[in-house]
């Protein structure tokens, strides 16, 4: 057995921050997404967009500096960036299914090797499914990445050939950024780009539940 | 003179009926008028349809008004959230129904009512099982689900500052349903955090101009009791 130890959900945060350039407007959905927003660094000018009418939004505050008004699509509070502004459901969503919107990143259920995202429903007969804007996000952002521990808590894959969750969106997800590795969705196949230091080919597919392309893997 | 301030909650809300289908604005707590929602309890009105975007928390505001048995049913986007345990002992006891509706398209129904278009597409739902039984069409080579106007007789809001024609300003991400919801029913009232003088409000920042309130009620917002009234602007 290879020695290995997966990202921590900070850790993994922060790779996915790393990729992001200056100059984009991004969406971050509930989980680890929403971490990317205390990993940005300050200087790095990333404009984050959350669905309940803010633009520029940033870090979490100290706890002596909680600002009650100002939460994000989490419902947890965060800090106003300068040149941030404040604008209602119905244009947060223009801007979203607009297509404004350079990247979301949203946290999965699963996704399939197609692109097929299921984040929102465990079953068609679901309790009470929570879709919140995740349909609206998928229809509309330029690019959808997703930010996922590789398997469920009880070692199932997330990553699958097929969904047997209900979908989000068939066919939107192009990069998936997990504990263990950073995955192209690309014509139908999981390409793997960049995997965590000491883990194999081997492992890495063993915790997968579809056949993983590897083309030019680097190691971090 | 026009004047839309009454003096308490209870008439604010003269006039609810039974069965009436009533936006409630906010998003999680943030922007939601509790006082608006309690005051609900105490007038008396059955078999309510709620449209927000949450199923309440704890047991205040919407919540309370679910405990009392009040709402038949909910519309709304995101109902299971941390705290959402009233919702949830209802809907499992099957003593609420449940409409689920994306974010995106719910604002944009109540815009859409606010605004007379009757229908829209959109490409939310295309290719899920919230779009079975919908109608369907391509532009462009590309699929849109039709999503119709959604009103209500009644909205119940938050705004940060009024004046006496009715005329809103938000506070930050307090904005978020309200702003959509007044224009959305047939009836506005709103829980106003502070009225200021005709004419203090920058016109250039009013969101939601009088012309879509009817009624507004002031209800302090203790929280933020520091906040000058004449920093309105």
């Amino acid at each position: 057995m290879t020695d290995f130890k997966p990202l921590s959900r900070k850790e993994l945060a922060a790779r996915i921050a790393q990729d992001i350039p200056e100059g984009w407007y991004v969406n971050l959905g509930i989980g680890i997404p929403t971490l990317i927003a205390d990993v940005i660094p300050a200087e790095k000018e990333i404009i984050l967009h959350s669905e309940n009418g803010v633009l520029g939004f940033g870090p979490a505050p100290a706890s002596d500096k909680i600002d009650p008004w100002l939460i994000n699509a989490g419902k947890q509070h965060v800090t106003l960036r300068p040149g941030g502004s404040f604008f209602h459901h119905a244009d947060s969503f223009a801007m979203i299914r607009g297509g404004h919107l350079d990247l979301c990143v949203l946290g999965a259920f699963e996704v399939s090797s197609s692109g097929d995202l299921a984040n929102w429903a465990t079953s068609e007969r679901d309790n009470a499914p929570a879709v919140g804007g995740a349909m609206d996000l998928v229809a509309g952002t330029r690019r959808v990445w997703v930010a996922t521990e590789h398997t469920t808590r009880e070692g199932l894959p997330k990553l699958v050939k097929a969904c047997s969750y209900p979908l989000t969106a068939p066919g939107v997800v192009s990069r998936i950024y997990t504990n263990l590795a950073i995955i192209e969705v690309m014509n139908g196949n999981f390409t793997v780009k960049e995997m965590i230091p000491g883990i194999t080919k081997e492992i890495l597919q063993e915790y997968t539940g579809a056949k993983l392309l590897f083309e030019e893997v680097e190691y971090v | 003179m026009i004047n839309k301030e009454v003096r308490n909650i209870a008439d604010a809300l003269e006039g609810v009926s039974n069965g009436a289908v009533v936006m409630v604005g906010g998003f999680g707590s943030v922007g939601q008028p509790d006082a608006l929602i309690e005051g609900l309890i105490e007038q008396g009105a059955r078999d309510l349809t709620v449209i927000a975007n949450n199923a309440g928390s704890g047991r205040v505001g919407l919540a309370k008004l679910m405990e009392a048995g009040r709402i038949r049913k909910i519309i709304c986007s995101f109902p299971r959230s941390a705290g959402s345990v009233v919702f949830e002992e209802l809907f499992r006891a099957g003593k609420l129904e449940l409409e689920i509706v994306p974010q995106g398209t719910l604002a944009e129904r109540i815009r859409a009512a606010g605004a007379g278009i009757p229908a829209f597409y959109t490409p939310t739902t295309v290719g899920t099982i919230l779009a079975k039984g919908k109608e369907s069409r391509s532009f462009d080579g590309k699929t849109y689900v039709m999503e119709h106007a959604l009103h209500a007789d009644i909205a119940l809001i938050e705004a940060w500052r009024t004046d006496r024609l009715g005329n809103c300003i938000y506070r930050e991400s307090g904005r978020n349903f309200n702003a959509v919801m007044a224009m959305g029913a047939r009836k506005t009232i709103v829980q106003s955090c502070g009225m200021v003088e005709l004419g203090n409000l920058d016109p250039e920042a009013i969101v939601t101009p009088g012309i879509f309130v009817d009624r507004i009620v002031v209800v302090p917002d203790t929280a933020n009791s520091d906040v000058a009234l004449e920093g309105a602007v």
